[in-house]
């Protein structure tokens, strides 16, 4: 499935990185600490975090992620934005929150 | 350099002010810095009693960033140290402090007796950023020093993954459990900052427990200053 379908079908906010909105979702990850991520998320994840600091770029850059989903209305900072059309790895927000959503992807991508 | 006193809601009901400049004299420092979580509350009256014993006490805070990063800040004087306690005021979430779970976070006083009990839980990420908080602490002329960076939890390193490239800071803390050596055989690129190692006493008995020596002129925060930026011949050194 691709970024963009994700988007849709669950009423994702895309903020930014729209030129990678065709990468394909190849499973799901969700954690809040950045070194956990780095250590254990898979090449084509979606990722749910509430971190919103442009590290998480530079974590999904280095893991090949598909895409960030921001939790509860968050917002990327701005250099995490610049960073994510730069990278063309979408961020996505939501308000709902990690649990609710998380809950969505796994049926959506189950 | 990272002494909680009994304001920290982790801090022993023995971390008065006056316990702390007791043990830190007995065990031979002549440095203290104090960093209650979120709080500056303690720094004054410490400095005070600490004033009479020839003990220099560095008044600081260990804050808790938005990314729940932990770092160590310290100022040049009271009126730096208010600023910044008023900034911390405006962006600590009102959690009520649920006694039981986290412990007592008490104001006292050089007498040892309550003035004050804090209501809100200080331990909490601010809402304010790394960098947002580093630019603040050096607006007022502070020292801005992530901790226990090769902690994972708590740390810059275990929040964001790594030390943000761009991010100003005067030292980098270690914590007992390793050495600069072995902290930087992990992490090379790390190799040419300054480290302080400090106890993180939350308990009288670890005061003293771990250490910096810091080779300059005399005991200010100017000179503190100097020895972490190697200026002038001042360094610190990790025994």
């Amino acid at each position: 499935m691709k970024i963009a379908e994700v988007a849709e079908q669950l009423n994702l906010k895309v903020c930014s990185g729209e030129n990678g909105l065709s990468n394909d979702v190849l499973g799901g990850y969700a954690s809040d600490l950045l070194s956990d991520v780095m250590g254990n998320a898979q090449a084509g994840a979606i990722w749910v975090t509430l971190q919103t600091h442009k590290n998480i770029m530079a974590v999904a850059s280095l893991k090949d992620l598909a895409a960030v989903v921001l939790v509860k209305g968050a917002e990327p900072d701005a250099d995490t934005a610049a960073h994510s059309n730069d990278e063309g790895i979408p961020i996505l927000t939501t308000e709902l929150d990690a649990f609710t959503i998380v809950g969505q992807l796994y049926n959506l991508l189950k | 350099m990272h002494i909680h006193t009994v304001l920290s809601p982790c801090g022993d009901l023995e971390m008065s002010p006056s316990n702390i400049v007791a043990k830190a004299k007995e065990v031979g420092l002549s440095i203290i810095g104090i960093a209650d979580h979120n709080s500056t509350k303690h720094c004054a009256l410490v400095r005070k009693i600490a004033d009479k014993e020839g003990i220099f006490v560095l008044m600081g805070v260990e804050v808790t960033t938005k990314e729940e990063a932990h770092c160590l800040t310290f100022f040049p004087d009271e009126a730096s140290l208010n600023s910044f306690q008023r900034f911390i005021d405006d962006r600590l979430p009102s959690i009520p402090l649920d006694v039981d779970l986290f412990g007592y976070q008490v104001v006292v006083n050089e007498d040892d007796e309550i003035v004050e009990e804090v209501p809100y839980l200080l331990i909490s990420g601010l809402n304010a950023s790394i960098e947002e908080i580093e630019k603040m602490v050096h607006a007022l002329g502070g020292l801005f020093i992530p901790a226990h960076i090769n902690k994972n939890k708590f740390s810059v390193i275990s929040q964001l993954g790594f030390i943000p490239f761009d991010l100003v800071y005067d030292a980098l803390e270690i914590s007992p459990h390793t050495t600069p050596a072995k902290f930087c055989s992990l992490i090379p690129g790390l190799k040419a900052q300054t480290f302080i190692q400090c106890s993180d006493s939350h308990i009288p008995d670890t005061i003293g427990s771990a250490y910096t020596i810091f080779n300059i002129a005399q005991p200010t925060f100017d000179e503190v200053k100097l020895a972490l930026h190697r200026t002038d011949g001042r360094y610190v050194a990790i025994p």
